[in-house]
């Protein structure tokens, strides 16, 4: 089992056992969904339809109903596209990266993160696909043999780079996460009551029983998974980059960009995975899963992520002007100071300033606080996109066709519907999935939950008396006969005590030592062990195997400590450091 | 010969982890372990051995690099070159940095997916398959150990289930077949 040390904050408050998670997990899923769940999806359902509404008026009427002109041919699609993917990074970052780090913090939030992730990609898909006019020709981008003399797509262009990089992050995050949510069905599976719940779930579990061979291969393939997840989520940024960094426009030629995007997605996507989780862990009544602690380490994640950012914005404008590069210069110079200054001034606040507060202890483990600064980033990170995309082309080298963008009710109304659609998807996830790796839960929660790690629960359990169950057929074998057949294996006296003094010699309180030096062993696990006749180190030095089950079957529900602790080795150290 | 299949179930991972321990060190053969999540280290105690789903991902990742190779070069090299801002465009070796990026999401993406369908077939679990774990609650909180007579021919099925009992069970359950 995975060791935790004892000074960790633990992950899982109060006293859960695996039933309790399970429970609590699967609760919101069996009842009746809440009022407000109704609300909201409702107000979703209905932003999301008028989306769909503008998308159809554009597919129908032409790419023109957008508020582009000769100028700025580029706006509000490709910010809302590279915006949405950003915020689809933290996902496969939490479950990959996270995983790979053995960060077992992210258990609670991976599975919602990674919905998320799916979410936003397909929403950021979507504007590639519109952008195409007519969408029913979007198989276009695929190296298909076809009737033009087989004209191939074009593999030089960082277009095509993107087409292939969104849609194996989209397919590889999508199986990722089914193959995590395939135990949690079988689990909602077996509980559920009703017929039509019943065979959703199992089809959707695929009939998982939960074998060990099976179980073996789930952790490999979670961490070869993860492995090839976490060079693709670094890599679809740095190639969403491609599409304005290859190109020669001042303010976009920017060799800084891959990495610089890369720590901006993963910046905006931790804020948004707050935004959702900190609702979700009220809603759902998960306050014990996802906590105080978990909200301060995305904090963190969002703390460093944003200094990177900070950093990058300062280091472009420090080489647009050591260039030398007028254009370049220019480009930068006209972003701050020209007519953009606000959009400007609301990405330097809300990206560099916001996440620098971060440093403060009190502020960072604030929920209110936490919630506040997930919003404000992530409106930032929408005017970053802008901010690089049309203040760089908005004066381009002909002041004759300088001009601005104004983006019409459609660019709104796509803009908004893709809101609305993800919240739908959003809301449906949370009403008929587990939210929370439920079963991915339950490895940690003997090392890191909290009653665990204060010893009010027992992590190695000893078997209760086997009871008349139904179940047994046969049941001749009385539990005393059971008991005295362990025990004649390990002693044959009757009194495990004496036996046990007789091989480590007896001792008395006059030369005692402080037993709780030892690791494992408390003030309360002194008190027995002294009453049980141990009271120094030479006696803990002596024991072995033997000894110490002899002193499991008397210490009670510590039993297993002196081996795991390795009690007799500690002792003999501690006389050695005591004898110099 | 008839056989007998003898489901233990325990209520902590630990218990049955010791009691299949113990099994196992008097010769008893421990079929199967089903529990709602991995037992760290019961693998080595029941005789299972690693997957070898690895390899096989690396496979399906070399065969996704070797077709996205061919393919560019076949697409953009040999069948119609293009002039594309100058880009060298009659060489593969040449041309490669513009194709490094596909070839790498060519192979995560056959990696990823040959890895995921192959764990799926290799684990029986597909849509619509039924489920095999004998009781519900092992998905939730409970652990069941399996053993047949049929492989244990050196024990009696009332030995077996003594030796059973006696590992810390809250549960038996005996099915022939």
């Amino acid at each position: 089992m995975h060791k935790e040390a004892a000074i960790r904050e633990p992950l899982i408050l109060g006293h859960k056992t695996y039933h309790d998670i399970t429970e609590d997990v699967c609760k919101p899923i069996e009842d009746k969904a809440p009022r407000m769940w109704y609300i909201l999806f409702g107000i979703a359902l209905v932003i999301g339809l008028y989306g769909v509404g503008c998308i159809l008026y554009l597919l129908g009427t032409g790419v023109g109903v957008w508020g582009l002109n000769k100028t700025i041919g580029w706006a509000w699609d490709i910010t809302n596209f590279v915006w949405w993917v950003g915020i689809g990074h933290a996902g496969t970052l939490i479950s990959a990266v996270l995983l790979l780090f053995r960060q077992k913090w992210r258990m609670a939030i991976n599975r919602s993160a990674e919905a998320m992730t799916i979410f936003a990609v397909f929403m950021a898909g979507l504007f590639p696909l519109i952008h195409m006019g007519r969408l029913w020709l979007g198989y276009w981008v695929l190296p298909l043999p076809n009737q033009f003399g087989s004209l191939w797509v074009n593999f030089n262009s960082p277009l095509l780079w993107d087409v292939f990089a969104i849609s194996t992050y989209l397919s590889v995050s999508l199986v990722f996460w089914y193959i995590g949510l395939i135990p949690d069905f079988a689990t909602i599976r077996d509980r559920a009551k009703k017929p039509v719940s019943k065979k959703m779930y199992s089809i959707l579990s695929f009939g998982w029983s939960g074998r060990a061979k099976h179980w073996n291969r789930f952790e490999l393939i979670s961490v070869v998974l993860a492995g090839l997840a976490t060079p693709l989520v670094f890599s679809v940024h740095s190639i969403v980059s491609f599409d304005f960094a290859t190109s020669i426009i001042p303010g976009w030629h920017t060799t800084i960009f891959p990495p610089y995007f890369v720590a901006g997605a993963v910046f905006s996507g931790f804020a948004m995975v707050q935004t959702l989780m900190l609702v979700i862990r009220k809603a759902m009544k998960l306050e014990a899963y996802i906590h105080t602690k978990h909200v301060e380490y995305m904090n963190i994640v969002i703390m460093v992520t944003g200094s990177i950012v900070g950093t990058a914005y300062i280091t472009e404008l420090f080489v647009s002007w050591y260039s030398g590069v007028e254009y370049e210069a220019y480009a930068f110079f006209n972003r701050a100071t020209g007519p953009y200054w606000w959009a400007y001034a609301a990405m330097m606040t809300c990206n560099v300033v916001s996440p620098q507060l971060m440093w403060i202890r009190k502020l960072r483990r604030s929920l209110i606080f936490t919630f506040v600064i997930s919003i404000v980033v992530n409106i930032g990170m929408w005017f970053e996109r802008y901010v690089i995309i049309v203040s760089s082309i908005h004066r381009d080298y002909l002041p004759s066709s300088w001009s601005m963008h104004y983006p019409s009710h459609i660019d709104i109304g796509v803009y908004l519907g893709t809101i609305g659609l993800f919240f739908v998807f959003f809301l449906l996830f949370a009403r008929y999935f587990p939210v929370l790796a439920l079963n991915e839960l339950k490895t940690i929660l003997k090392s890191s939950g909290e009653s665990y790690k204060n010893g009010d629960a027992e992590v190695h359990p000893k078997p209760k008396p086997l009871a008349g169950s139904s179940l047994v057929i046969e049941a001749e074998v009385e539990t005393k006969e059971k008991t005295s057949e362990i025990s004649t294996e390990d002693s044959n006296s009757t009194n495990p005590a004496g036996e046990l003094l007789a091989i480590v010699g007896n001792s008395s309180a006059d030369s005692k030592n402080d037993l709780k030096v030892i690791k494992g062993i408390g003030p309360k696990l002194e008190d027995t062990l002294n009453s049980i006749g141990i009271w120094s180190y030479d006696q803990l030095a002596k024991m072995s195997k033997n000894e110490y089950s002899l002193l499991d079957g008397l210490i009670g529900k510590f039993a297993g400590k002196p081996e795991k602790d390795d009690w007799a080795n500690q002792a003999k150290e501690l006389m050695n450091t005591n004898n110099q | 010969m008839a056989d007998r299949i003898l489901y233990a179930m325990y209520d902590d991972e630990e218990i049955l982890k010791d009691g299949a321990k113990m099994l196992v060190a008097k010769g008893v053969k421990v079929e199967e372990v089903f529990s709602p999540f991995p037992i760290h280290g019961i693998d080595p105690i029941i005789g299972i051995e690693q997957t070898r789903l690895g390899i096989f991902s690396f496979i399906y990742g070399m065969i996704g690099l070797t077709l996205a190779t061919t393919g560019m070069w076949f697409f953009m090299i040999y069948d119609w070159p293009m002039n594309i801002g100058g880009k060298p465009s009659f060489s593969y070796l040449e041309n490669m940095m513009s194709f490094i990026p596909i070839t790498f999401e060519f192979t995560v993406l056959c990696a990823a997916h040959g890895m995921a369908i192959t764990y799926l077939i290799a684990n029986r679990t597909l849509p619509g398959m039924k489920s095999q774990n004998p009781d519900p609650r092992t998905t939730d909180d409970k652990f069941v150990m399996e053993c047949r007579t049929s492989q244990n021919t050196q024990f009696s099925a009332d030995e077996l289930e003594k030796m059973m009992k006696s590992t810390g069970i809250i549960e038996l359950e005996q099915k022939d077949i």
